[in-house]
């Protein structure tokens, strides 16, 4: 967006009695509108709000007394640009050597040994979560390393797989069926997700991410 | 004191449930919790109970349990045949159970989820604040099994009521208000005028996670995928068959296809109480 092309910077739609669907633009007005409420939270400038649950291009505020008048008052936000670079950083150990390497390898055009060079030289950010807990989609890869998901879904994909599909990376908590395609392992997947942990998971909305090859760090 | 409760009859599917877990959802970690959650309150409000104190869930077929120490219990949700030691008892009153005694929960005579709430409550080690189990995500403990065993809080030392009150009975016909929204731009108005006017019925595929109807199919105005989002309690979802689904406590957290509308939450205790082939309206309001 361009400061000479206004455009409406949000759409906040009604889900039942008290609930909002609050719409951006594109992945990082999100993120930022997503970075705000937490910094309003945070502050006590914002209604009570039970649940605060980033999409790809919304945001859902859930348990909300007046959704109207928050609709209303969210309409107003300025969103500072680069608001949302700012979450935790997380390094995670992958070794790459995922069944489906050679077919990324492939889609992006090079040779299967570059994947994790290029894999691991971006930096993440968590976009949202979903599919199962402590389950992140990341954002950060460039638009020609998209992939598809796979025509077959794997009925058992393992914990650790490091995986990609459509502009996301993740990497799966635990082991469930999957469609995405796996490019590594993260060794110890222990810490994605223990809610015996005050953080449960290692992965939240608006953390900044980076993969490591596990040789690096051994 | 405490007690231990022995699985004698697991049932088709019996959870532990209470009030389900509140603002996880941005970790992808479902609300669970009791389908029926008002005849949860109210048996657990008649044994002197906390309203949300754990109790168990079953499925059309009941329980048996047995308790190793006196417990009072309440059988309510579903009505059934319940027995103690074989005699027959009330069912959506205080119960005693004595000691090595079974407490039987038959199959439902109406309805789909009875509710078994004992005095103190279950007292399995909460996750993320709450006992219940997600059937979505696995969390909390696993549906039980038989010869499984439950911890049983100590009883909280109020009295239990020992009255007979009014409960809802199971839907003959399950009437659904829903508004509009958030997605109700993405399907025609033909769609819009035949989900809030045609007959739908429960598809026996209904679960925790959502009730499934089977009726006239939704058409979308726009095809096209919609980026994944955040998903509430009583959502009506509508996947690529044109059937809505409607979103109870175990539902996925974030999804990928267009909700037309969202029940009141008030209006799911019925749903959670409708059979298969049950009618079912949905109206605005």
């Amino acid at each position: 967006m361009t400061p000479d092309a206004p455009q409406p910077q949000l759409t906040a739609r009604p889900a039942g009695r008290h609930a909002l669907l609050v719409e951006l633009p594109d992945a990082e007005r999100t993120a930022a509108f997503h970075a705000e409420l937490l910094r309003r939270r945070a502050a006590g400038t914002l209604p009570p709000v039970e649940e605060i649950v980033p999409g790809a291009r919304t945001v859902l505020l859930d348990g909300v007394r007046n959704p109207e008048a928050l609709a209303r008052r969210v309409a107003g936000w300025e969103l500072p640009p680069g608001a949302a670079d700012d979450g935790d950083l997380v390094e995670i150990a992958v070794r790459y050597d995922g069944p489906d390497l050679s077919d990324v390898a492939d889609l992006w055009g090079v040779a299967p040994d570059e994947v994790a060079a290029l894999h691991s030289s971006l930096t993440y950010r968590v976009a949202f979560c979903g599919f199962a807990p402590g389950f992140g989609y990341l954002t950060g890869l460039p638009p020609h390393l998209h992939v598809p998901r796979r025509a077959t879904p794997r009925t058992r994909v393992p914990a650790g797989a490091v995986a990609l599909a459509g502009p996301y990376s993740a990497v799966y908590p635990r082991a469930t069926p999957g469609g995405w395609q796996l490019i590594g392992t993260m060794p110890d997947p222990g810490p994605l997700w223990d809610p015996a942990r005050e953080r449960a998971a290692l992965l939240t909305p608006g953390t900044r991410v980076r993969f490591v090859t596990a040789e690096d760090t051994a | 004191m405490t007690g231990k409760l022995t699985t004698v009859r697991a049932g088709a599917l019996t959870t532990v449930q209470d009030a389900g877990r509140r603002g996880h959802a941005h970790l992808g970690v479902p609300r669970s919790g009791a389908l029926d959650a008002p005849a949860m309150r109210l048996a657990n409000r008649l044994l002197g109970n906390d309203p949300d104190a754990a109790v168990l869930e079953t499925t059309l077929t009941g329980c048996a349990l047995r308790p190793d120490r006196a417990v009072t219990v309440v059988v309510g949700g579903a009505p059934c045949p319940v027995t103690v030691a074989g005699r027959p008892v009330a069912w959506g009153a205080p119960v005693r159970v004595p000691a090595g005694a079974v407490l039987d929960v038959g199959p439902v005579t109406a309805g789909v989820r009875s509710y078994v709430a004992l005095g103190g409550g279950v007292a399995v080690e909460p996750v993320l604040g709450s006992r219940s189990t997600d059937l979505l995500s696995g969390l909390g403990p696993a549906p039980l099994r038989d010869g499984d065993v439950l911890p049983l809080a100590a009883p909280t030392g109020r009295a239990a009521i020992p009255v007979a009150v009014p409960w809802p009975a199971p839907p003959a016909e399950l009437v659904l208000p829903v508004r509009l929204g958030p997605r109700a731009d993405w399907f025609t108005p033909a769609a819009l005028r035949t989900f809030t006017s045609a007959a739908y019925r429960v598809s026996p595929h209904s679960n925790r996670i959502g009730l499934r109807t089977e009726g006239p199919a939704l058409e979308r105005a726009s095809t096209g995928e919609l980026p994944s989002e955040g998903m509430v309690l009583g959502a009506v979802q509508v996947p690529p068959d044109g059937r809505p689904v409607v979103f109870l406590h175990d539902h996925p957290t974030t999804g990928g296809y267009p909700v037309i509308a969202v029940v009141t939450e008030a209006a799911l205790a019925a749903a959670a109480q409708a059979t298969a082939g049950t009618p079912v309206r949905f109206v605005l309001g």
